[in-house]
Parts: structure tokens; C-alpha cells; sequence
């Protein structure tokens, strides 16, 4: 598909989008552009908006106010002109157990209507491209984790799309698998597609998103780069962590006390964390302050924000843990 | 929802390749899926067996031999209780988001549910047939004409696929598989029971029997039992036919809807 609009347009455009189910507002007035060729990140925790705002921008959604277009296409008056443009890899394989790898392939081609011989061709080339060749003639229903999302993710990228919808793509997989996907998302960017990535990962964001939207209850709460985004969260942090998980609450409260910020506390690390200004001067206040506590500290220094603690100083809330479990039905 | 010529044009194009694939998608399943395979043809075989040989002496029909009698009932109970299979696989669909990938393809909206239907419809063929040879081992034999016989087993199919609709329709609102299976049974049972299927309707308390011979599987079943033993059958073929005809009026554009408003 030859695309009209040169690199530097916006190729997804949403307008004061509005969404809500029996009372619960899912969106409430999202706008945003993604350039052609460029990678955005979709930031939030579960229920956020995010999942419902990429069903609003596929066709399987309307939206109750506002606009989105698809390479300026109306995504609900011109369904038929957007959905040739896009491919959707959801939060679940969308894939059938039963068939092959190859048969799933097919069949999406064929949808497409693509002709036969171009069908087996473009099957062929994606079974090579996601490592899955070997697997190719065996029901989906044997493949790991990993392979069920490559072979999602090739399904969703049949027709060549302008955009491409990755919606939470590496939810549930172990971490190998998610940096191998991880990198199979970066080649595609090289080639050109432009991708919608929504995450709930904030490392991922970072990874792989030029720009980042960080959403929460419907809302665009931040926009920009990672770097931005980091600046925008009080430059350094100060982090504590210590081998005593009982002291927390006393190193939370001494960070309370020092810091800019509320204090993050992960009781999984045992470490607490928080914005300051200042950063030398406070550590040595905070040294001497748990030694006169009697707080033994394992280890303690200053560093540049993780885009957690970006989303604490966002919202004033945690985003979620990043080793819940993969979510069901998410909104 | 909005629909456009545009969706219309698409629709009119691609609906008979579509549904197609679809079709090819389903039966590839039931060819791989083993457990799917036992529940379609074993079971409705056990039950002709059961029935012929457990019943059969108790259960009196008359001048007719009770395998005369229980065979079309027992095609038409089978044909039923496999179109739950219709919802359940579109509940599946729905789960495991296979049908927001579908909705996401330039492809015929038709094609889902017409193409599941039509994989059902053909699995029924093969049971019906494969129940007709089981009968004709225990002594059923068709007494009446050719064309009669030709059609008995038509009239099952048709009549299954009518009913896949009803279950296209619950399979599309509900959230889970076992709800759809659970949500079929539950009214199929009485349907099925409460008909001329395993016993004539005769035997049945007055209340009951004023249900049963209204029972739009009653009319199929007479007509089928007409047709295979050579007796009246034009009266309850036309009111078979004309309930087919108001099922699929209600649930064909019903289900259509319920595809289109998932989300």
C-alpha cells in the first residue's frame, strides 16, 4: 500500500476522544498525533484507557465524542478505508490453537484478500522473518508463549500496515522472550512502520517509544520524551535500601523528611526512593540521620529517575507492579 | 455503528470467499480437535443406541417399530444439541480475541458467523449420515418413497442450522464459553424432551401435551417421520418450515447484530 502522506504529517490524529461504559468514563478527551514512521508510547497502569483507546482507533470501538483518523481516514465513517492500513497484535494471541502457524498465516492473507500466490508468498516470508519456519506446520496450540506472540505479531503485519497497534505486546511473557520480541519490534520500526505501543512496562516505553503519553483514568497526564519526562520528575533521586525490611517505614519517614517528593517504597527490594534537589548536601542529612536511628543502610546513592518514580510524581500513585500478572480484559 | 456503502460493497464482494475461509478455519478444527470429534459423533450414536435398546421395549408406537419411530426424532434432538457448538465456538472466538482480529480485516462482517454455521451445517451432514447408517444396522428401514427419503435427513440439517442461529445469537452476548453451552442447554432440554422426539406426545398430561404438539420440533419431527415411513407429512413440513422461516427472521439479523456490537 502506497502511502500519500510524506514523513513528517501526522498519520494517526485523535480529537477530544470520549468513551464510557454503563457510567465508567474509559476516556475522558484524549487528543494526540504519532507522526508517520515514529513509535509512541502508550504509558499507564491497568484501566487507564489505554486498551480502550486502541479499540477506538482499530474499528472496534466507537467512540461516544471526538474524532480519530487513520491516515486521514475517519475510524468510524471510513472503517472500510482504515482497516486495510492497520494490523492489531491485542493483549492476547489472537491466533487459532488448532491451525498451523502457516494456516493462521493464510488464512489473515487470504482475508486480506491478497491472492493465493501472494498469500503463500507473504506467509512464507513472515514464518522466516519471526523465527518460526521450523514450527510452520505445527497447530499453534504447541507453540510457547513467545512463538504464540511472534506468530500474533506476524498476523497483525500480513497486509504491510501503515500502523501498527501493539497493545501491551509482551504482557505474561518471561524475559527472554520479551527482549527477543523487544527486538523484533525495534527491526520493524527500522523499516519504517509507524507503531501505537501501549505498555504498562516502563522500561518498554523507554526502550522502544520516540515519545511517550503517559494516560491515567482516561486522561493524558504527560506527554514527551523519556527524557522529558524524567526532568519533569525533579532530577535526581535518592535512593536507600536496606537488608532489614523492618526499617522501612523509619528510612520512609527520614526520606519523607529530606526529599521533594513522597518516597516510593518497594518492599521486594527493600528499597525506598525519593525526588530531591540538592542531591550531595541531602545524602549526607540523610546518612546522619538513619545512623542516629540505628538504621543499618546495605547500600545508599543518587541517580536519575526511573519512569516509575516519574509516574509517582505524576499521579501520586505507583504505576502497576510491573511483575502482576498479565491482565484480563483490561479497559 | 454506523454502516456505510462503502461497508456494503465490501460485503457483497467478498462475503461468499470469506465465509470460505471461514468454513475451512472451522473444519480444520474439528478435523484436529479430537474431543470436539467424539462429542459430535459418538454421543448422538450412543443415544440411538440407548434409546433403541433401553426404551425400545417399554415405549409403545403403535403399528410402527419403535427404530422406525425413534430414528428421525433422535436425528432432530442430535442436530439441536450439536448447535450449541455454534455459540460455544463464537464464545471461544470472543475470548481468546480472535474476533477483534477478524473485525480489524478489510474481510466480509458476514462471513464470522455465516462461516462457523456453515462449518456446523457440514459436521451435521456427517452425523446425520453416520446416524442413518448406525439405524439402518438396527433395523430402521424407510417405508416410504424415494423423495421422502431423500428429504428426511434435509429437513434435520435445515433444521440444525436454524438453531446454530439461535446459538450464534447467545454465543455472541455472553462472556464465556461454558456460559454459552449452559445458556443453550437450558431451554434445549425441555425443547427437546418436551416434543414427540422420544415418545408420542399422546402419552404426555393435557397441559403438557398442548406445549409439545405446538413444539416446533413436534412439526419437524412429524414431518420427518412422515417422510421416512411414507405417511402424512405435508402438514407438519409446512408448520416445520414456517417456524424455520420465523427463527431465522428473528435470529439471523439478531445474531448479525450481536457480532457487530461486541467490544
Amino acid at each position: 500500500m502506497e502511502s500519500s502522506l510524506n514523513g513528517s504529517s501526522p498519520i494517526v490524529v485523535v480529537r477530544d476522544v470520549h468513551k464510557s461504559f454503563g457510567g465508567v468514563q474509559a476516556l475522558a478527551g484524549v487528543s494526540l498525533e504519532i507522526d508517520t514512521g515514529t513509535v509512541l508510547g502508550l504509558l499507564g497502569p491497568n484501566g487507564a484507557g489505554k486498551t480502550t483507546l486502541v479499540r477506538v482507533l482499530t474499528t472496534l470501538l466507537d467512540p461516544d465524542e471526538g474524532s480519530a483518523t487513520v491516515a486521514g481516514f475517519d475510524v468510524r465513517r471510513e472503517r472500510t478505508r482504515v482497516r486495510p492500513l492497520i494490523g492489531l497484535a491485542g493483549q492476547s494471541a489472537a491466533i487459532d490453537d488448532t491451525l498451523t502457524g502457516r494456516e493462521n498465516l493464510e488464512m489473515v492473507a487470504n482475508l486480506y484478500h491478497m491472492g493465493r500466490a501472494r498469500a503463500a508468498t507473504r506467509t512464507g516470508e513472515l514464518l522466516a522473518r519471526f523465527d518460526l519456519t521450523d514450527a510452520a506446520d505445527r497447530p499453534a496450540r504447541t507453540y510457547s508463549g513467545g512463538m504464540r506472540r511472534r506468530l500474533d505479531l506476524a498476523a497483525s503485519l500480513v497486509a504491510d500496515p501503515e500502523v501498527l497497534f501493539l497493545d501491551e505486546p509482551t504482557t505474561g511473557l518471561d524475559p527472554q522472550a520479551r527482549l527477543e520480541l523487544w527486538t523484533v519490534i525495534r527491526e520493524l520500526v527500522a523499516t519504517g512502520t509507524t507503531v501505537l505501543l501501549t505498555t504498562q512496562y516502563l522500561e518498554e516505553a523507554d526502550q522502544l517509544a520516540d515519545e511517550i503519553v503517559v494516560i491515567d483514568h482516561g486522561r493524558i497526564i504527560a506527554q514527551g520524551t523519556a527524557a522529558d519526562l524524567k526532568a519533569r520528575s525533579g532530577g535526581e533521586h535518592l535512593t536507600v535500601r536496606v537488608s532489614d525490611l523492618a526499617a522501612l517505614g523509619q528510612v520512609r519517614e527520614v526520606l519523607k523528611a529530606e526529599g521533594d517528593g513522597p518516597p516510593a517504597v518497594d518492599d521486594a527490594t527493600g528499597t525506598v526512593s525519593v525526588a530531591v534537589s540538592n542531591g550531595p548536601a541531602r545524602l549526607a542529612g540523610v546518612v546522619r540521620r538513619l545512623d542516629e536511628a540505628e538504621v543499618a543502610i546495605a547500600d545508599i546513592g543518587l541517580r536519575q529517575p526511573t519512569l516509575d518514580e516519574v509516574f509517582l510524581s505524576l499521579t501520586g500513585h505507583r504505576a502497576e507492579s510491573e511483575l502482576a500478572d498479565a491482565p484480563t480484559g483490561a479497559v | 455503528m454506523v454502516v456505510s456503502m462503502d461497508a456494503l460493497r465490501v460485503e457483497a464482494r467478498y462475503a461468499p470467499g470469506d465465509i470460505l475461509q471461514l468454513w475451512k478455519r472451522n473444519m480444520l478444527a474439528y478435523r484436529r480437535q479430537p474431543d470436539l470429534l467424539v462429542f459430535s459423533t459418538i454421543q448422538p450414536v450412543m443415544f440411538v443406541l440407548l434409546f433403541a435398546y433401553v426404551f425400545g421395549g417399554a415405549i409403545q408406537t403403535g403399528p410402527v417399530d419403535y427404530i422406525d419411530f425413534l430414528l428421525p426424532g433422535i436425528l432432530a434432538q442430535s442436530v439441536l444439541f450439536g448447535s450449541t457448538q455454534t455459540g460455544v465456538g463464537l464464545a471461544v472466538d470472543v475470548t481468546s480475541g480472535m474476533i477483534d482480529r477478524y473485525r480489524t480485516l478489510p474481510m466480509a462482517r458476514s462471513a464470522v458467523v455465516a462461516g462457523r454455521i456453515l462449518a456446523d451445517t457440514t459436521r451435521n451432514v456427517f452425523v446425520v449420515g453416520l446416524m442413518l447408517g448406525v439405524g439402518f444396522l438396527i433395523g430402521f428401514r424407510y417405508h416410504g418413497t424415494v423423495a421422502g427419503a431423500i428429504a428426511m435427513p434435509f429437513v434435520a440439517v435445515l433444521f440444525g442450522q436454524t438453531f446454530c442461529w439461535i446459538s450464534a445469537a447467545i454465543g455472541t452476548s455472553v462472556r464465556r464459553a461454558e456460559t454459552a453451552q449452559v445458556a443453550s442447554f437450558v431451554w434445549l432440554f425441555p425443547l427437546v424432551f418436551v416434543s414427540s422426539v422420544f415418545v408420542p406426545v399422546e402419552t404426555m398430561p393435557d397441559w403438557l401435551k398442548v406445549v409439545a404438539e405446538n413444539s416446533p420440533v413436534t412439526h419437524t419431527v412429524n414431518a420427518m417421520r412422515g417422510l421416512a415411513l411414507g405417511t402424512d407429512f405435508w402438514e407438519p413440513l409446512v408448520k416445520a418450515l414456517a417456524w424455520m422461516a420465523g427463527i431465522m427472521a428473528v435470529f439471523v439479523p439478531l445474531a448479525v447484530w450481536r457480532y457487530r456490537s461486541i467490544q
